[in-house]
């Protein structure tokens, strides 16, 4: 199937990702892999979903997460519950005039943003699936709610929704799978149509992850390295996440209590006579001062989310090396189970016995097999390491292109990590920068208050 | 004593020039030979010194007699006067320091001393300048005695005598800075006032090089001459309290409990800056963690753990500050309200007793030759200890606007250092982790 090149989508901060090189044997022979060889990868946006040729997008498109509403309706369970649901539009941009135009309108919830990533992860195990806006509100500090229904929580996860939308657009592959084009234009059944892709029961068992992750004997050493970086990130962050909550708690703490400045200065002022114009008016700034704390946590707040994007983040770049690792490991059982057999058919040839066998043993307390049983057997196992090379060859093959489809999909997500958090980071340092401003403008003032009393 | 030899003048109290308007000149009064009463008969002789201020006179070192106060007043208040106004000029004659702390380790005890250094003009002052050590026993001693023999006056009150064992650190370079700062203005404020600052005691403070023997030879004549004033805590009760001090009694509790209330914020204020700076000091070093695991943003994680270790330093120059600046001062004037609200109620008493004794006289009329004279000296007590209180209290709320003025732009002030501190580091060091641009910008 011919593949259109496909057409490069601004990603969230106006940059431009590196595509992916599609190897088009590969991709032709995605359907046909045989037995425990994992799901089909889509590596590049092929498939039989395809309906027409290049991506679902004629022009440039345009979503926003433009709205949250409180919804009550009834669960799987026929219970009756609340819940949040966000409105998707898409418009596409007239590539003349830059008009853009809207083209497709809908609401979902949480669930299915959760639904049509897990889908992403089963289906691109080779690609760093961008991740979703924290399910529960974590690294809270006293002043932020935890509950998920409370307002600022709500319109901080519209946001981090809109992202994660716009992350999957602009990305080369994902950009084009129809189950992503669908989530975004077919309100009803899509819950089905997703469901209708099996991809559940592709999706690798935990219990075999972690297996493999222990067997495993020769993994690609950057796959390793890269899973160790991902651990330590996670637990830098988290760490960093923490410490921010508690460091704003004890921020807000101080800024708070100069408000009591506020209304002792002023009682103190009611009893003075020269004094007690000074005195007010810098009560006033205190006020000023007290109530300024708020803005600031706010904005800091969005550098928080910044950082939790990469947190999580950091658990998709550990899912590709896992999948590495399982492949590999799928490989290293599969070359061994052939070595296996294929000592065995010499053995069974040549008459020698140099390893265990229970046949071996069977024979010699039961008696020999005849020959015709022997070479019954023979045949059998011949079959078998036949059919077990050519496994074994589709399976490097299919190792090799995941090593280098990942491998290219991980370089763009360093770059774009280097990006983001040199971005976060300055913007933060320029955050810090503005409060020290505004110390200093609060409190000059509040001394020429002073001086005149 | 010496009444007519050549002694020291004693410093005899006056009023503040102001007030003298109110009271009858001391020399026209038919009655002022009794109004003096007691053995300190101000006699002409006074004069003299006055005359023959030079330093040939040898004076015995630190024998001088306890003074007394009186109400009375001499010929020489006129002469006191025009010294007074030369201070009010602004033309001071008398300056006092307190510095140079030094531990002193002996067998019985540890302790502290301070070097109190004078240099003045005044003619009462043998040498234009001394230095001399002194402990806060000293300081006590001298307060006490100031209290005892001018108990119509405001007297500026001493940093807290008791320590907290095990809580503050006695000997601590922050504790014994504290405690000399408020010594040295302790010192100063007597040393400004009109009155206060020509006691006999605080002149022996300032120049005697044994001062216990003096407390010594203080304590014995007193038991010898015995108090020539004894206002009696009598329980009289006040027909009518000017409004003057009725207004001031009324502004100092509310005074005082509002500068308690500013000290409750304060100290809660450095509480929560302390546990926010607990919190930096993990918060820092996680960037410089997460640095070494990358290699492009190593630099700007660096410079962001720097901008926060910055934080942390100039917020420790803040809370220390505040602490030993700002939260001794208010202390500082609770205790000189509390003081000053006791002596509005000494002056309660000796107005008390006066009325209770007027009423005395016009039940007993036939006792009226003799017993004038008594009531008269009553009088005489309320109207001074009335003119003396109010003219210090004038000067109080003077000073007290200036002091605070100052304390509280101070505060201002080290909470500007704190942001600029914290400015100017981090733009130093954005601007070379992070684009210039961006940075120089702020």
């Amino acid at each position: 199937m011919e593949q259109g090149a496909p057409e490069q989508q601004p990603g969230p901060l106006g940059e431009s990702l590196g595509g992916l090189d599609p190897d088009p044997v590969a991709a032709g022979d995605v359907e046909s892999v045989g037995i425990g060889s994992g799901p089909e990868v889509r590596l590049a946006g092929s498939g039989d979903f395809m309906t027409t040729e290049g991506n679902f997008w004629s022009k440039k498109i345009e979503i926003s997460v433009s709205e949250a509403e409180k919804r009550t309706g009834r669960n799987a369970m026929n219970m009756q519950e609340t819940y949040t649901a966000y409105l998707i539009e898409t418009r596409s941009v007239e590539p003349s005039d830059g008009q853009s135009v809207l083209t497709d309108s809908l609401w979902r919830r949480y669930s299915e943003f959760e639904l049509l990533r897990n889908y992403l992860l089963v289906f691109y195990p080779h690609i760093v699936v961008p991740p979703l806006p924290e399910k529960r509100a974590e690294f809270v500090w006293h002043k932020l709610s935890a509950d998920n229904m409370d307002p600022d929580f709500v319109e901080r996860r519209r946001i981090g929704l809109e992202n994660f939308l716009l992350r999957v657009a602009s990305h080369s592959v994902l950009s084009e799978d129809k189950i992503f084009y669908l989530f975004l234009t077919q309100e009803n059944n899509w819950k089905e149509t997703v469901n209708e892709t099996g991809f559940q029961l592709k999706a690798d068992s935990r219990l075999k992850a972690l297996n493999a992750t222990f067997r495993v004997k020769n993994p690609d050493k950057r796959f390793t390295e890269l899973k160790h970086y991902g651990d330590e990130l996670q637990s830098v962050i988290s760490h960093l996440l923490r410490v921010r909550a508690r460091v704003a708690d004890r921020l807000y703490g101080v800024y708070k209590v100069h408000g009591n400045y506020g209304r002792v200065f002023s009682e103190w002022s009611a009893i003075e006579k020269e004094m007690g114009d000074g005195l007010q008016s810098a009560g006033h700034h205190m006020d000023v001062y007290a109530a300024s704390i708020d803005d600031i946590l706010e904005e800091e707040e969005h550098y928080a989310d910044q950082l939790k994007e990469y947190l999580f983040y950091a658990e998709a770049l550990r899912a590709v090396c896992r999948k590495h690792e399982l492949m590999q490991y799928d490989l290293e059982m599969a070359a061994q189970d052939l070595a296996s057999k294929k000592q065995q058919c010499e053995e069974l040839a040549t008459g020698t016995v140099r390893t265990f066998s229970l046949k071996g043993m069977t024979s010699k307390l039961f008696g020999q097999e005849t020959p015709e049983q022997r070479e019954a057997r023979i045949k059998v196992l011949e079959e078998q390491i036949s059919e077990g090379e050519e496994q074994l060859k589709c399976k490097n093959l299919e190792g090799r292109e995941f090593v280098k489809a990942a491998w290219a999909d991980i370089e763009r997500f360093k770059e774009q990590k280097n990006h983001d958090l040199k971005e976060a980071l300055i913007s933060y340092a320029v955050m810090q920068i503005s409060m020290c401003k505004k110390g200093i403008q609060v409190w000059t003032n509040a001394k020429e208050c002073f001086s005149k009393m | 004593m010496s009444a007519g030899g050549v002694g020291t003048p004693k410093s005899l109290p006056s009023s503040g020039p102001k007030s003298l308007q109110d009271m009858p000149h001391p020399l026209a009064g038919p009655s002022s030979e009794d109004i003096a009463g007691g053995e300190l008969t101000p006699s002409p002789d006074l004069q003299l010194p006055r005359s023959i201020a030079d330093k040939d006179l040898s004076l015995p070192n630190g024998g001088t007699p306890a003074g007394t106060s009186s109400p009375a007043s001499s010929s020489s208040l006129l002469n006191r006067l025009q010294l007074d106004d030369d201070l009010d000029g602004e033309t001071r004659d008398l300056f006092v320091t307190v510095e140079d702390p030094k531990k002193h380790v002996c067998t019985m005890e540890t302790y502290i001393t301070y070097r109190v250094t004078t240099k003045t003009s005044r003619i009462e002052f043998d040498l234009p300048e001394y230095s001399i050590r002194r402990r806060y026993q000293d300081f006590d001693w001298l307060r006490n005695k100031l209290e005892e023999s001018q108990p119509t006056h405001l007297i500026p009150p001493l940093p807290e005598k008791f320590v907290v064992k095990g809580v503050v650190d006695r000997f601590s370079e922050e504790f014994v800075e504290t405690r000399r700062k408020a010594l040295d203005k302790f010192l100063k404020r007597i040393a400004d006032h009109p009155v206060l600052s020509f006691n006999e005691h605080f002149n022996v403070f300032l120049t005697a090089k044994d001062l216990n023997a003096y407390k010594k030879q203080g304590m014995a004549l007193l038991s010898k001459v015995g108090e020539s004033v004894k206002y009696v805590t009598g329980g009289y009760k006040l027909r009518s309290r000017p409004l003057e001090f009725a207004a001031m009694g009324e502004y100092l509790d509310t005074f005082a409990l509002k500068l308690g209330t500013i000290d409750r914020i304060a100290q809660r204020i450095i509480k929560e800056e302390v546990e926010y700076l607990v919190e930096l000091r993990e918060y820092g070093p996680v960037y410089s963690t997460w640095g070494g695991l990358e290699m492009e943003l190593e630099e700007p994680l660096e410079g962001v753990s720097a901008c926060i270790g910055n934080c942390c330093t100039a917020l420790e120059d803040l809370t220390d500050d505040m602490t030993e600046d700002f939260l001794p001062v208010l202390r500082e004037y609770i205790l000189y309200s509390e003081s000053m609200k006791n002596v509005l109620k000494k002056r309660d008493q000796v107005q008390g007793e006066y009325e209770a004794k007027l009423e005395a006289i016009a039940l007993k009329k036939e006792e009226r030759p003799k017993v004038p004279a008594e009531v008269e000296k009553c009088q005489d007590r309320v109207e001074c200890f009335n003119a003396d209180l109010k003219a210090d209290m004038e000067r109080w709320q003077n000073n007290k606007r200036q002091d605070f003025r100052q304390l509280l732009m101070g505060m201002a002030d080290k909470n500007i250092q704190y942001y600029e501190k914290q400015r100017i580091e981090a733009r130093s060091s954005d601007s070379t982790n992070f684009p210039v641009e961006i940075i120089t910008s702020y």
